[in-house]
């Protein structure tokens, strides 16, 4: 498999066409959080939405436009980490940044579990300019729980 | 092709990429690689000449100032102006800045009476154009919004062209300034130049042309455009980076006020106030990046001897093979004059969008191949929201470029559309 195809991967070509959670929700929720991100190169931006229940994070919308790794990402996220309990959407969050990290490597510990289809970004680790894209959603769920935590409406 | 390969003269080029593949490089409306006598005129000015150019009394300040000031001419003569209607600036973002600044300095008094024919305040106009790089932008917002002046805008159609149906209203008593890029780094466009400065004269108003992307591919002659100010970017014309220059004429040069300011930009100083030297030295205050002007010198003596004539011709055939070629590929949309229009009057540029893939993963693939190109939306967002996008795919020809590169660009842009499975 060459770079090219280990980055762009079956699983994030079809999450790029079919992303999840698109689609801004009211979550109906006490402590709801949004943020905006844009990647300041291309002018991808996103609007994230987070709602939490106690200590899940309940709801997690999002709308933007970017690139298929940006898309893809923020799609595999959303799957990840709603429904969750805060604890595990923290540790996919960090899991995922580490992976960003990782120049092309997999994590190789339990941390994979964590991720699952969200392991198929390990080939974006080795193209830095790709990796604002990837973390592009993940910068704006990080932020939105930053919000939703300080909600108390 | 008009102009040899000139490959060998640009040792970058000789090196592999990604997959080991041989570069091809298309980006050069980014910034462009440099001749061998570029990197040897800096090295040389480090190795043999290296001293604080302007003072000193000793053999090599004079070596110094001669070879910086001998750059400077060149600099000028390569664009038709007098020596000291050029000023150094750290690159063209600060040259167009240095301008609009200057003007605003002058607005707040600075410079007196002297100064007095630059005062933009409320009542007037500064205008733009919708095809501007943000370097061309930005500053006259501020410009307005310090003043008080309105910014107005010339708008583009749909293949980028600016209309002028309206010029008479948009360009009127009451414009301060007119500033305009000579060529778009975008659509590649040549601006309507005499109409736009005869306009801006008619009425008085100062005229500032962005030279970024006319001056490293087309000859330019500041005195046959007749404009007030020019700026202009040496690493896109073969040369370093950290250096750019400033065409004004010399007497507007001569009293607009500095904006950089400190040591060496000086004539008398008391403790309440000051006054400047004449132009260009006015605006160049503190260390300036020497050994860069050197290579600037020569990187516009390696054009010279070129010549802009046929380094426009070579980058007009090179930009319609880009351009027709792409121009066939399903689902692709060429940013531009497209059909009889195409590659006349166009700078080497040919920025594309492919529909239902983002620029950044046609990027991607394009780099497989080892074709270097530039993604996104390129400092011009008024632009791409105009033409209905967020951004785009450009590739961005300069003396280097060879028709085999133009038609891997196009041979592998074919390819995209299938390889995201966008099927047409």
């Amino acid at each position: 498999m060459s770079s090219l195809e280990q980055m762009y991967q079956q699983v994030i070509m079809d999450h790029a066409r079919e992303a999840h959670g698109r689609g801004l929700k009211d979550p109906g929720l006490i402590q709801v959080g949004e943020s905006h991100q844009v990647n300041t190169t291309c002018g991808d931006e996103i609007r994230l939405r987070v709602g939490l229940d106690g200590d899940t994070v309940a709801s997690v919308s999002w709308e933007g436009q970017g690139c298929s790794i940006s898309q893809a990402s923020v799609s595999v996220l959303h799957e990840l980490v709603e429904g969750e309990s805060l604890e595990t959407a923290e540790k996919t969050a960090e899991a995922f940044r580490d992976l960003m990290q990782a120049k092309g490597e997999a994590l190789g510990d339990d941390r994979d579990d964590l991720l699952d289809d969200a392991t198929a970004f390990v080939g974006v680790g080795k193209y830095p300019a790709r990796i604002k894209c990837a973390m592009l959603g993940w910068m704006a769920f990080k932020d939105a729980l930053i919000q939703a935590r300080k909600d108390q409406s | 092709m008009l102009l040899p390969d000139l490959r060998g003269d640009f040792p970058i080029l000789a090196r592999t990429v990604r997959n080991g593949k041989p570069l091809v490089y298309l980006d050069s409306g980014a910034t462009a690689q440099k001749p061998r006598v570029v990197l040897d005129a800096e090295r040389e000015f480090y190795e043999r000449h290296n001293a604080a150019v302007q003072r000193g009394a000793h053999l090599m300040a004079e070596e110094a100032t001669e070879a910086f000031e001998g750059a400077r001419a060149a600099v000028a003569a390569f664009v038709g102006a007098d020596s000291d209607e050029i000023v150094w600036s750290e690159n063209a973002t600060a040259a167009l800045n240095l301008v609009a600044s200057g003007i605003a300095n002058a607005s707040a008094g600075i410079g007196g009476e002297e100064s007095a024919r630059f005062r933009v305040g409320p009542g007037d106009e500064i205008c733009v154009t919708e095809t501007e790089h943000h370097a061309n932008l930005v500053p006259w917002q501020v410009l307005a919004a310090k003043t008080g002046a309105a910014l107005r805008w010339i708008p583009v159609d749909d293949e980028g062209r600016m209309i002028l149906d309206d010029l008479e209203t948009l360009v009127n008593e009451r414009t301060r300034v007119l500033a305009f890029t000579h060529a778009s780094n975008v659509t590649g466009i040549i601006s309507p130049v005499q109409a736009l400065v005869a306009r801006a004269q008619a009425v008085g108003a100062l005229t500032v042309l962005d030279g970024c992307q006319s001056v490293p591919h087309i000859p330019v002659n500041v005195k046959a455009l007749d404009i007030d100010f020019m700026a202009m970017s040496a690493h896109k014309m073969l040369g370093p980076t950290g250096i750019g220059a400033l065409y004004g004429r010399k007497d507007l040069l001569d009293v607009l006020p500095p904006s950089i300011l400190g040591g060496g930009a000086v004539k008398v100083v008391t403790m309440e106030e000051t006054s400047w030297q004449a132009a260009p030295t006015r605006f160049e205050a503190g260390s300036q990046p020497v050994a860069q002007a050197v290579a600037m010198g020569a990187a516009v003596g390696y054009l010279s001897s070129l010549g802009m004539d046929r380094v426009e011709a070579h980058e007009r055939e090179i930009a319609a093979i880009m351009r027709e070629g792409v121009a066939q590929i399903p689902g692709v949309r060429l940013l531009g004059p497209v059909g009889d229009a195409n590659a006349r009057d166009v700078i080497g540029v040919a920025a594309v969008s492919v529909e239902g893939v983002h620029p950044h993963d046609v990027g991607q693939v394009l780099d497989d191949s080892g074709i270097a190109v530039r993604v996104g939306h390129h400092c011009t967002q008024p632009l791409h929201r105009r033409f209905g996008v967020t951004g785009s795919t450009r590739a961005s020809a300069h003396v280097y470029t060879t028709a085999d590169d133009a038609h891997a660009f196009v041979e592998a842009l074919a390819t995209v559309p299938a390889f995201f499975g966008v099927n047409r």
